[in-house]
């Protein structure tokens, strides 16, 4: 018992210290990017480097669900849609009283459809654009696990909604301008040109806090009780069911979760971006989203990060210079992370540094028995008892 | 009346499309469980094969031009069989057992050959002759060593990246010498038109409307390939080694059936009626590298509300689709709703609401989501007694 008690508090103890280094490893980069890198990049590498870090956001989403949960949604391009159109109709509602959008006039299209109306409202605006998707994510979610549809048929189902959301909103000219999609660039926030570089510069701080906050969101999700239900659920769902557990409202829960992070990010890729368009629900910008958190390491949170930059900036550098060359690096880059680097850039850095370096960073010891037999102190203490001295 | 029939008509002409294209697709994933998402880039190799053997035909002149088809689908079956097969060897074998890895394997494989029929030209044929020639030459000189197991590994390594410099090399030389004729892309992004023969130009009049031969044709195929599929996995040697690997791959093995070959000949069937599928739609519209795409999402939806691992289910899903998707996007249901009177005005605002055909997606859709929360493992599920789906 009191072995148990000293264990747990030394644990504690240095649980707490890792968790003040990585804080301050977060601060510091997130530093980086705000104070160091604007001064030394031009600004439209700048905005793109934003739109990069909101992306990096989705995918975060993505692998809380993917890495995490063992949930593929190839329709989270949905959601970030919904976000972005969210958004990008706050911005065109900034018009003087009683005028409407410019392209209703268009379309003969005398009256502000209703559901417009409320997002004339600001803080309606933001609530909206994490509310909707996560709704949205949870009802289809609810819908298809509620009938143990899983695996394959899943990743179909979300394939097929985001079709669907697709040809739903390129084809409603009167209600949100089709495929032409909502601009931006030229609407002003807070009296302000969404296109200026004092709001793009404020998009840029925004992003990163907002990245910064999900990570600790997911950070957190991940490492309680929560997390380790996930990842029973990712391992095998039978044996939790089995166990006493719901997993469907667990499910339910984790993709909303996605879906809502999908919306903010989607809101701010698009001020960035100057335009929302159907396009952004594409089937294969939302299979892109997937291949950036295979690339990074799927399970590990910084994974998701690292491999959103990386391959977007492979993506901006190869298209720039060799322009017919993107889509076969993309599609190499599928064969590869799944056939030879199943964990991605982080696995791979981890099994290169190997066991001795990992202990020498303070990082867990690999552990190969289930469930984790060799780091239990009892365990080991009988052990000691056991062998031969 | 004549318009319920005529809608029937075309509601079974879309179907039968569909029909043909998911019949390859239930095949691969019902009986293997591997999502391949590179069926409807095979199903774009079939049309362009058919597009390669009709410009070959050409220059015969008019009685020979009228039966290319004839050439034309067995090429398209070889064409994409073959694909298949590579595809299956180089890099399907390795993932049996993780769907969510071939999936996206797969979505890779489909990127490049998107771009690859856009960008084709002398140069790159020649550059991948060059590196298929180095490289599974330099294997199979190097695997008549002794210590060949010890070496595989090493040799891949060094064989990879040396291959594939020396083809670069000699492609960018073949280059530099300037022949036109041989950096011109052979198809270009640009759509192809496949002129069909004279005998499936014009239609029949039944009834008051024209039944165009083309869909009559196709009608007519689909119930063939059927027909021979059925005949092959039922009545065939080599279609009961497929069943019984199907249903338990260990025991089989233990018999003697040759598994990996199974596989390998299930999956260039499965590809090979991708060919042919994509051999008829040909003959609806111009094919470009985009073809593929506009299937691949309504052939998955015919297969999972079938259920997997049997054709009757695929059959009446397509069908049932195919109808209702002509049925509401047409606008039909709203006509014979309409002369009902005013109690009915709700219902016929109702369906002529969703009468285009991308609001008809929206629509069936919801529908297909709603059947599976009936019957959540398709129209005939597979008996068993696993706790799983």
């Amino acid at each position: 018992m009191a072995l148990g008690t000293t264990i747990g508090i030394h644990k504690r103890k240095q649980q707490q210290r890792r968790q003040i280094i990585e804080g301050a490893i977060v601060i510091a980069i997130a530093l980086i990017f705000v104070v160091i890198l604007p001064a030394l990049i031009p600004a439209f590498r700048l905005r793109s480097l934003g739109r990069f870090l909101a992306l990096a956001i989705v995918a975060l989403g993505i692998d809380l669900i993917w890495g995490y949960t063992g949930l593929l949604s190839l329709g989270h391009g949905i959601f970030f849609a919904l976000g972005g159109y969210a958004i990008a109709m706050h911005l065109n509602l900034q018009l003087p009283e009683g005028q409407l959008p410019e392209f209703f006039t268009l379309y003969g299209v005398d009256r502000l459809p209703w559901f417009w109306e409320p997002f004339n409202s600001f803080p309606f605006t933001i609530l909206a654009l994490v509310i909707i998707p996560g709704i949205v994510a949870g009802l289809l979610g609810y819908l298809v696990f509620r009938n143990r549809i899983k695996g394959v048929y899943f990743s179909i189902l979300t394939q097929a909604a985001l079709i669907v959301f697709y040809n739903f909103f390129n084809g409603q000219q009167e209600l949100i301008n089709g495929t032409n999609g909502l601009k931006t660039d030229t609407e002003r926030i807070f009296g302000v040109l969404a296109s200026s570089p004092q709001a793009q510069r404020t998009f840029y701080i925004l992003t990163i806090l907002s990245l910064v906050a999900v990570y600790y969101l997911c950070r957190w999700l991940t490492s309680g009780r929560f997390g380790r239900i996930l990842i029973a659920i990712r391992d095998d769902e039978t044996r939790v069911r089995f166990t006493g557990y719901n997993p469907t409202g667990f499910k339910v829960l984790v993709f909303a979760i996605s879906g809502a992070i999908a919306g903010i990010a989607g809101a701010l890729y698009t001020v960035q971006t100057g335009i929302i368009t159907p396009s952004a629900m594409e089937v294969a910008f939302s299979i892109e989203m997937v291949i950036w958190v295979a690339v990074g390491g799927r399970g590990t949170l910084i994974g998701a990060i690292l491999g959103t930059l990386i391959v977007r900036l492979a993506q901006t550098f190869l298209s720039e210079r060799y322009p017919e060359s993107w889509l076969f690096f993309q599609g190499a880059l599928f064969l590869i992370v799944v056939t030879v680097l199943p964990n991605g850039i982080v696995g791979l850095f981890r099994d290169l540094i190997g066991e001795k370096g990992r202990s020498l960073l303070g990082f867990r010891r690999k552990s190969f028995t289930y469930p984790s037999l060799e780091e239990d102190p009892e365990v080991q203490e009988e052990e000691e008892e056991l062998s031969p001295r | 009346m004549s318009a319920l029939i005529e809608g029937l008509f075309n509601g079974i002409s879309i179907g039968s499309v569909l029909l043909i294209a998911a019949l390859g697709l239930a095949i691969v994933f019902g009986l293997m469980g591997v999502i391949n998402l590179a069926h409807g880039e095979l199903m774009m190799l079939g049309a362009y094969t058919t597009f390669l053997v009709q410009s070959a035909f050409r220059p015969l002149g008019e009685p020979w031009f009228d039966l290319y088809i004839f050439l034309a689908l067995p090429a398209a079956f070889l064409v994409a069989g073959l694909m298949g097969l590579i595809l299956e060897r180089g890099v399907i074998r390795f993932l049996y057992g993780r769907p969510l890895e071939t999936l996206l394997a797969t979505w890779g494989v489909s990127l490049i050959l998107r771009q690859f029929v856009r960008s084709v030209n002398w140069i790159l044929a020649i550059g991948i002759v060059v590196f298929c020639l180095l490289f599974f030459g330099g294997m199979a000189i190097l695997s008549r060593r002794s210590n060949w197991e010890k070496i595989k590994n090493w040799a891949i390594a060094i064989l990879l990246p040396v291959s594939l410099a020396i083809a670069v090399l000699v492609s960018s030389l073949i280059q530099e010498g300037g022949q036109l004729a041989l950096t011109r892309p052979w198809f270009s992004a640009r759509n192809v038109d496949v002129t069909s023969p004279s005998w499936l130009r014009g239609g029949v009049q039944v009834l008051g409307f024209q039944m165009p031969y083309a869909r009559l044709f196709i009608i007519a195929l689909t119930i063939i390939c059927l027909i021979g599929v059925y005949w092959f996995l039922n009545r065939s040697t080599w279609g009961l080694r497929i069943r019984a690997v199907m249903q338990n791959r260990s025991m089989s093995a233990c018999l003697g059936i040759p598994t990996a070959k199974v596989d390998a000949l299930t999956f260039a069937l499965g590809s090979g009626l991708a060919g042919i599928a994509g051999c008829a739609v040909s003959f609806l519209g111009s094919v470009g590298p985009n073809t593929g795409q506009s299937y691949i999402v309504d052939t998955f939806m015919v297969v999972v509300v079938g259920g997997v691992g049997n054709l009757a289910g695929t059959i009446v899903a397509g069908m049932g689709i195919g109808i209702l998707n002509y049925l509401i996007g047409s606008g039909t249901l709203a006509l014979i709703f309409m002369p009902l009177g005013e109690a009915f005005q709700p219902v016929v605002d109702f369906f002529l609401f969703f009468a285009t055909s991308s609001m008809a997606k929206v629509m069936v859709f919801a529908l297909i989501i709603a059947f599976l929360q009936i019957k959540p493992g398709g129209l005939f599920p597979q008996k068993g007694r696993t706790a799983e789906l």
